[in-house]
């Protein structure tokens, strides 16, 4: 930048100040809690560290965990790409009504994301006594788990990737329609490579948010230590019984596992931004 | 093959934007439709080649006398040039043009190498040997379009279809563009309709230009026809370089400046020339460009050789009398 | 209706279907159940002590978070578009860390950082201030929340400003700061509308950030969230589902009300 100031920015001072200011902002806001993560999980040493981690609750909370996340985010991906070709590629009544359905589930608590469940699936719910009956146990077991999972993460795909294709428009798949191509062949050959990276940020961040889902997975688990305790339960569990180093070394691993999703959201910025770059 | 399209109509919700359209664009022809934007011209386009459908009703879309409206775009054999070309951005040039062949079912489907050979023949066919293996984002504009273009035509279509070909180009590309393009035709042969709202670019390219206007055809002709017997004031002015003479309260005539015959004001002849006084001059070039000012107030331009301009020795602020011809609608 | 790209009818079947499946029929379950109980009841649950402190906290807790979010979120916002410096690539990519980081995990770090003993709640505790165990500690945890939906919000809109209606506006004589009040910030009203409201919506029902470190004392730093938690745990579902449906309701009147302001504003910026 050049000494003299462009019309269109501070001057120098201005913006030193403003660059402080927000640096601080982020650094207090953002960075010390991140620190403040891994300071508490080593306050009492790197041995009772690794021994919270060792520790057997903390591994079947670590398998409950991928195993919700690992059926509920494939389930919102299928989802993600079905609602986005829907209202970007076609137009038709009631599009606009589908479109804030699908926000719906942002303006729900995650509580109540948790209890509608218990409502319907619960011991006293409308599906309990039949459920009962039949030995099917939903709520306090991996299913609730599933589905409260789903419920609160399953706008993430969708939203990253309807602002992505309603830009790319449809004129690509249309010429690959006046060339024969099917369906299959125009989502897989023209379609998806565009979309690629949205896509992968997407289901990124709903696996971010599906693995570390509180509210909702409280509310139906049932918190039953070692069966249906997911990491984030079994943090809470740990923390309420005053063992803070044991439920901060479990919370490194949640933390460990938002730091790479940032940092892959930062590649993938700058790889697809890169590409589109050179485009123009 | 040929065109046939009869009384197609098109609303989008309470838009109209095609009513009752029928055209034929015949066999081996070079078709322009010529209209400012939103006289329906793409709309038109789109639903021969099956992007966009019809309203329901007696309209339909004939290839070679063949009923083709309910055949799906992918099995119309129709290639089609979009306005930003629609390449597929992940793809080289050379998969790009493979496309609509390796999409065939298996038993259609050609050999690996017959469709490396069909590519590389489209290629030099566009003149851009060589660069199969260059990505869109690598490639200027007008090797864009004829990329554009060779994927289009590499499905073997029975029609070409071409939105606004030229419009995203400088004005120097598609000239030349403009030309080759017009020898292309000539050598393959293939039906081809395009859409342009440029009128300079219809008259120099087309064999047969179909004027639009406010989701009407206006007028079907040859260049020629178009340019010599416009058949509506719209048609008069939408072609352009035309003066507008207001003849009395609810009539006009139409004349274009070359067709006025400039004489001294010392051979005036009330009873078939005007008077006009020259307000401005300008003669760069092989054609000089008079603005005069009739003496009812209106200005009109007028053209001339550079000779001629030199032997009536005219400057500004002369007087002159003009022969503007029988009277045009 | 004819349609030239195929998968309308298996796209639109699954959607709906998944969309029925999983959010609807929940969540007219819900609604049902609460409506199972007379109005008598509805008011009574809704009118009693325990629930008016707790959204008047939640209310009030996430309206001045929003609020603090909007102002924070436009300065970084600002920074992070117009200026280069180092390290703006990672300060970048760092906001988004509360969409990212597990709110538990954010919930018992903020409670260690902002505890009488943490390493800002001693500073605090000596100016006589305790923000853990406190309606402090609720705000501070909502604002963390949602501070990244206001930045996001604004930055593309921000990249997408175009500094000629600026540069027209110095021409024109204005200064730097008549052309950000006058200029640039009207036309960043409708984003950051959007972004308090996202920042609004998600601290309403924010859970698991909140519960460490408010403390839970009813009446004083209960969240409605919470609340219903403990409801159900008494299985009281009728009153829980009550006040879910409450805090439903009026979430998406929120939302609906805002997103017309939002489209009037829009509509007046074409």
């Amino acid at each position: 930048m050049s000494s003299t100031h462009h019309v269109t920015t501070e001057s120098k001072p201005v913006r030193l100040l403003l660059i402080a200011v927000a640096a601080f902002i982020l650094s207090l806001f953002l960075l010390l809690p991140l620190i403040a993560v891994f300071a508490e999980a080593l306050r009492r040493g790197w041995e009772l560290f690794l021994a919270s981690l060792k520790e057997e609750e903390a591994w079947s909370a670590v398998k409950l965990t991928l195993m919700a996340a690992g059926l509920s985010v494939p389930l919102n991906t299928l989802f993600g790409l079905s609602a986005a070709w829907l209202v970007t590629k076609f137009r038709f009544r009631g599009r606009a009504f589908l479109l804030s359905l699908i926000d719906l589930p942002f303006a729900v608590s995650p509580v109540i994301a948790g209890m509608v469940w218990v409502l319907l699936f619960g011991a006293h719910g409308w599906f309990g006594p039949w459920l009962a009956e039949h030995d099917i146990r939903i709520i306090f077991a991996l299913p609730g788990i599933v589905i409260a999972t789903v419920f609160v993460t399953f706008p993430f795909v969708a939203r990253e990737l309807i602002p992505l294709m309603e830009s790319q428009g449809a004129d690509q798949e249309e010429a690959a329609v006046t060339l024969g191509a099917g369906g299959w062949r125009i989502f897989r050959s023209v379609t998806l490579p565009s979309i690629k990276w949205g896509l992968m940020y997407g289901v990124l961040l709903c696996n971010a948010r599906a693995m570390g889902e509180f509210g909702a997975v409280s509310v139906v688990s049932g918190h039953i230590r070692g069966e249906t305790n997911t990491l984030p339960l079994h943090i809470e569990v740990l923390y309420n019984e005053y063992q803070f180093s044991a439920a901060f070394a479990c919370a490194t691993i949640l933390a460990l596992l938002a730091l790479v999703t940032l940092g892959i959201k930062s590649l993938v910025e700058h790889l697809s931004g890169h590409t589109s770059n050179s485009r123009h | 093959m040929s065109i046939t399209i009869r009384s197609i109509h098109k609303t989008f919700g309470s838009y109209r934007a095609l009513e009752d359209v029928s055209l034929d664009v015949p066999d081996g022809s070079l078709t322009a439709l010529l209209g400012p934007s939103g006289s329906g011209k793409t709309t038109l386009l789109r639903i021969v080649a099956g992007l966009e459908f019809a309203d329901d009703g007696p309209g339909k879309v004939l290839f070679h006398g063949e009923d083709v409206s309910g055949i799906p775009a992918g099995k119309r054999g129709v290639g089609f040039v979009f306005q930003h070309y629609a390449l597929f951005k992940h793809m080289t040039v050379g998969e790009n043009i493979a496309f609509g062949l390796t999409t065939l079912p298996r038993s259609k489907r050609p050999k690996k190498a017959e469709i490396g050979d069909r590519v590389r023949e489209l290629l030099k066919l566009v003149k851009l040997e060589g660069l199969d293996k260059r990505r869109p984002h690598e490639l200027s504009g007008g090797q864009r379009q004829r990329v554009a273009l060779a994927r289009a035509l590499a499905i073997k279509p029975k029609v070409l279809l071409l939105d606004e070909p030229f419009g995203a180009l400088d004005a120097q590309v598609r000239k030349d563009l403009r030309r080759w393009l017009r020898v292309f035709h000539d050598e393959i042969g293939l039906t081809t309709l395009f859409v342009t709202h440029d009128q300079e670019e219809a008259l120099e390219l087309a064999d047969q230009v179909v004027v639009m206007r406010n989701a009407r055809i206006e007028q079907v002709g040859t260049p020629q026809e178009i340019y010599d017997q416009p058949r509506s004031p719209f048609v008069y002015e939408f072609l352009g370089n035309v003066n507008k003479v207001a003849l009395n309260e609810n009539s006009n005539q139409y004349i274009r400046p070359h067709e006025i015959e400039v004489c001294f004001a010392a051979e005036h002849d009330p009873a078939n020339g005007k008077l006009a006084k020259i307000h401005h001059l300008f003669s760069a070039g092989p054609v000089a460009t008079l603005t005069v000012r009739l003496e009812d107030g209106q200005f009109l331009d007028v053209e001339l050789s550079r000779k001629q301009l030199d032997d009536l020795a005219l400057d500004v602020g002369d007087e002159i009398s003009l022969k503007l011809g029988s009277a045009a609608p | 209706m004819k349609r030239v790209l195929p998968g309308f009818g298996l796209t639109m079947g699954f959607t709906v279907a998944y969309l029925g499946l999983i959010v609807l029929i929940p969540l007219v379950a819900l609604f049902i159940k609460a409506a199972g109980i007379g109005w008598k009841e509805w008011l009574e649950i809704l009118t009693s002590p325990r629930v008016l402190a707790a959204a008047k906290l939640t209310f009030g807790a996430s309206f001045f978070a929003a609020a603090l979010s909007s102002v924070s979120g436009l300065l970084v916002a600002w920074v992070l578009v117009r200026y280069e410096f180092p390290g703006r690539r990672f300060l970048d990519s760092m906001v988004d860390l509360p969409f990212a980081l597990p709110t538990a995990v954010a919930g018992i770090t903020l409670t260690a950082i902002y505890a009488p003993n943490g390493w800002i709640g001693e500073h605090l505790a000596k100016y006589g201030i305790q923000a853990a165990y406190n309606p402090l500690g609720v705000f501070i945890a909502l604002t963390f929340i949602g501070f990244p939906f206001v930045v996001r919000t604004l930055q593309p809109v921000m990249e997408d400003l175009g500094k000629e209606v600026e540069e027209a506006a110095a021409t024109l004589g204005a200064g730097r700061w008549t052309v950000f009040w006058r200029v640039i910030l009207p036309m960043l009203v409708p984003a950051l509308i959007t972004g308090f409201t996202l920042a609004f919506a998600r601290a309403i029902g924010e859970y698991g950030s909140v519960v460490f470190i408010s403390g839970n004392l009813p009446m004083k730093t209960e969240i409605l969230p919470l609340l219903i938690v403990s409801q159900l745990e008494q299985f009281k579902y009728g009153a829980a589902a009550v006040i879910a449906a409450g805090m439903l309701i009026v979430s998406f009147a929120l939302l609906f009300l805002i997103n017309l302001l939002q489209r009037r504003l829009d509509w007046q910026h074409r």
